[in-house]
């Protein structure tokens, strides 16, 4: 299985933090040693609209898009926008879910439903499913913005990479005056993700 | 050497500091922009935002000229506002090299068509180079340089969205050795492209032309990988991984250059298969050339022609294998498309064009969203600076009464760009339309980049702001009006105003960008809707406002409610609730 290529999805909404965790995400890969590609669309996407970022890595990765079926690892920040694209994830696949609502426009109109009992539809389709209180953990960690860094602590168990690592790279990374919030907030996510709600 | 993680266009510009570029020019485009917003990382590189592609590439073949080397960058459709110099910059060559980056966007993720800007290499008669990941992004600027002082011609480096925004793990390089600069040189044979001296800058066009095709055979950008023998393969470009993916066993062709092709080397590769395909995402550039040669391949004939080529579809495309979902919700799932920010200048002013019922011909930029549902307030959109001109040609074909619904809306940063021509028409020719200009102070949808008119350069420098109001009246707009767009009253009034009057009118609708980048605007606190004055009459939710939600259980008929986390206080939504129950937050 030398040649093996992971694949990693994070998908939410338009400003809540999400290039700078597939950024991070992806430099701990490299240094761990890994051959990495992620893509992700800017431009029209950053205005509220959804947002998905495919992170590979293995041995030695060509293209940067996960096709449909393929994904192994679905990290969503928005309940709806995890369930939009678990189309993306392989059978057996593993999903961490923030368990936060952002209301599309369709929705605030009052034009279109939210769907209900997401939560319940992930589960019952990826067993290996992590649903996790990312405004929580970020709020005892003294910074509601660190939700993105808390996440990535939630799925950070599911790689080959060590605490160290991540720590280092945060610290290289993340402007000094947030560091601390941003180190806490991984740890608790490191911590949260192993207890299956 | 350092290996580290760098997006296509961190790497573009990493590599025009390795080769040593003076000047480097260019106009937000996605997915182009992040070039010159890296080049500022290298301050031994000149980088500027110039007010449109075109100037971008004059200021570029300026400093070729001068004997310094130069990089422009530019999304796909502005080469094509660019391509008057850039054709002729092929008969005069270069002095210092310079390098035209066309960051092209099939799937049109942000762009207004997905043309394949390779066919200009054709056109323009000038090498490209095509780049299939970050190290090759970074590779290939140092080497267009090269090739640009080393046959005497610009060349073109294209990416795609896909390469220009992908991460990927790159080993940077060395910086050559900074040069001194040169003194002038009067070369009119060469520089004054007049017909007497541009008729032989042809004959030398065509005779580089030929040189470069044996030239290309024996360069290492084009190379074979060697499978199993069976499937050949000729492919470039993002192309390359997908083929890469798909075909891990085939042969494959590896085209770094894609224009002029190898063409000896591409005969001597095609004679040893039965089956040969070229892969190439959009136009069949590379096979058209193929078939010419008299080459039997496959290629559009399977392959699809419109939008992006992915692992997937070239899969569906060869073998017929479908990538199935093993899950696929069964819901009918809301969209979430972009929408203006919450604290959005331009919100109320699409408001009032759909409440007076205004034909609005639009222009590109954030304000294109006013499109959408509920503004709805935008008909037209075609190029960057068309809105004005496409008011013009419409006023003249219809009626005195429907003509006077015509507006054209344009932001501060595509007024400069292009827009300002349109209005000189406008006038000279006796139009009667009204011309809106939305000035957020800022390039916005690109991630706000400085222009003219925002006082900054892109370094940040504090500059010449343009003053908007007095360039108008200088071509010769008597009825100019300035308006708040956060009073709503106020800017529906002068708009209607303006819409009937028999003349062109310009109204300058001026309030920054939430997100500007200099000054900040500062937020106010959120506001809050008092739910026993709320009548769930809708009229809030008009302005389409990502922070008003609805919550249809609330009272007899659903209530508004506004989400303290999103709202920036800026005032729009208590002018559009007649029971006044949207104020200040009560906290506890």
């Amino acid at each position: 299985m030398k040649d093996k290529v992971t694949n990693i999805l994070i998908s939410g909404v338009g400003g809540q933090g999400i290039l700078l965790a597939s950024e991070v995400l992806s430099e701990v890969l490299m240094l761990a040693g890994f051959d990495v590609k992620k893509n992700e669309i800017h431009g029209m996407a950053q205005r509220g609209g959804s947002v998905i970022s495919h992170i590979r890595f293995g041995t030695k990765v060509y293209s940067s898009i996960i096709p449909d079926g393929e994904g192994d690892i679905l990290l969503g920040f928005e309940l709806l926008e995890t369930y939009r694209h678990l189309s993306l994830l392989r059978k057996g696949g593993q999903v961490v879910a923030n368990d936060l609502k952002i209301l599309p426009p369709p929705v605030t109109l009052g034009k279109e439903q939210y769907p209900e009992n997401i939560k319940e539809k992930i589960r019952s389709a990826f067993s290996d499913t992590l649903v996790v209180d990312g405004t929580r953990l970020a709020s005892q960690a003294g910074n509601p913005r660190t939700v993105n860094v808390a996440l990535l602590g939630a799925i950070s168990g599911a790689l080959p990479v060590g605490a160290d690592l991540w720590h280092d790279t945060l610290r290289r990374m993340v402007p000094e005056r947030f560091l601390e919030t941003n180190l806490k907030a991984f740890d608790l996510g490191r911590k949260a993700a192993p207890v299956k709600s | 050497m350092k290996r580290c993680m760098l997006s296509g266009n961190e790497a573009i510009a990493r590599g025009a500091f390795e080769a040593g570029v003076k000047v480097a020019s260019a106009y937000p485009g996605t997915p182009s922009t992040e070039i010159l917003e890296n080049i500022t990382r290298y301050p031994s590189v000149d980088a500027s935002w110039s007010p449109n592609e075109k100037v971008a590439l004059e200021v570029g073949i300026g400093a070729s000229f001068g004997g310094g080397r130069a990089l422009v960058a530019m999304k796909h459709v502005g080469v094509n506002v660019a391509a008057d110099p850039l054709f002729t910059l092929s008969y005069t060559g270069v002095r210092g090299g310079l390098v035209l980056v066309t960051a092209d966007d099939p799937e049109l993720h942000s762009s207004q068509n997905e043309q394949d800007n390779r066919n200009y290499a054709k056109f323009a008669k000038m090498p490209m180079f095509e780049p299939s990941d970050s190290q090759e992004a970074l590779d290939f600027t140092r080497l267009s340089l090269e090739v640009s002082e080393l046959f005497d011609t610009p060349v073109f480096l294209r990416s795609t969205t896909r390469i220009s925004h992908s991460k990927s793990v790159v080993e940077l390089g060395q910086p050559v050795p900074s040069q001194p600069t040169k003194a002038v040189e009067k070369n009119p044979a060469k520089f004054v492209m007049l017909p007497g001296n541009a008729r032989k800058r042809h004959v030398v066009v065509e005779e580089r032309l030929r040189k470069m095709e044996e030239w290309v055979c024996q360069q290492p950008f084009n190379r074979i990988e060697v499978g199993q023998g069976k499937i050949g393969v000729i492919t470039s470009g993002v192309s390359y991984l997908y083929a890469k993916e798909v075909l891990p066993d085939a042969d494959i062709l590896k085209l770094g250059m894609v224009y002029p092709l190898p063409k000896q080397m591409i005969r001597d590769f095609a004679s040893r298969y039965d089956t040969l395909y070229v892969i190439e995402e959009l136009d069949p550039f590379i096979e058209e050339q193929v078939r010419a040669m008299g080459i039997a391949v496959h290629g559009k004939d399977i392959l699809p022609i419109c939008g992006e080529l992915t692992p997937a579809r070239l899969k569906r495309a060869l073998t017929g294998e479908t990538n199935d979902s093993f899950y696929v919700p069964q819901d009918t799932l809301p969209n979430r498309p972009p929408n203006m920010c919450p604290g959005c200048p331009h919100r109320s002013v699409f408001l009032t064009l759909n409440r007076l019922k205004a034909f609005v011909t639009g222009d590109i930029g954030c304000y294109t969203l006013g499109f959408m549902e509920p503004l709805s307030a935008m008909d037209t959109c075609i190029c960057m600076g068309a809105s004005i001109g496409n008011a013009t040609g419409m006023t003249k074909v219809l009626d005195p009464q429907e003509a006077r619904r015509v507006v054209a809306v344009i932001g501060d940063s595509t007024f400069l760009h292009t827009g300002i021509n349109g209005l000189m028409d406008m006038v000279y020719n006796k139009s009667h339309a009204t011309v809106l200009i939305l000035d957020n102070r800022t390039t916005a949808m690109t991630g706000r980049q400085e222009n003219p008119g925002s006082g900054y350069t892109l370094a940040g420098d504090e500059t010449y702001q343009i003053d908007l109001e007095a360039l108008c009246r200088s071509v010769g707009v008597e009825n100019i009006t300035v308006v708040d767009p956060y009073d709503i009253a106020h800017t529906r009034e002068v708009i209607r105003t303006e819409m009937d009057r028999p003349a062109v009118s310009v109204v300058i609708a001026r309030r920054p960008c939430m997100l500007v980048k200099h000054d900040p605007v500062k937020k106010k606190a959120p506001l809050a809707v008092d739910p026993n004055k709320c009548t769930g009459c809708k009229a809030c939710l008009q302005l389409g406002c990502p922070a008003i939600e609805w919550q249809p259980e609330a009272g007899e008929r659903g209530k508004a409610v506004i989400n303290p986390l999103l709202c920036c206080g800026c005032g729009l939504c208590p002018q559009m609730c007649q029971f006044d129950a949207i104020g200040g937050r009560h906290e506890g």
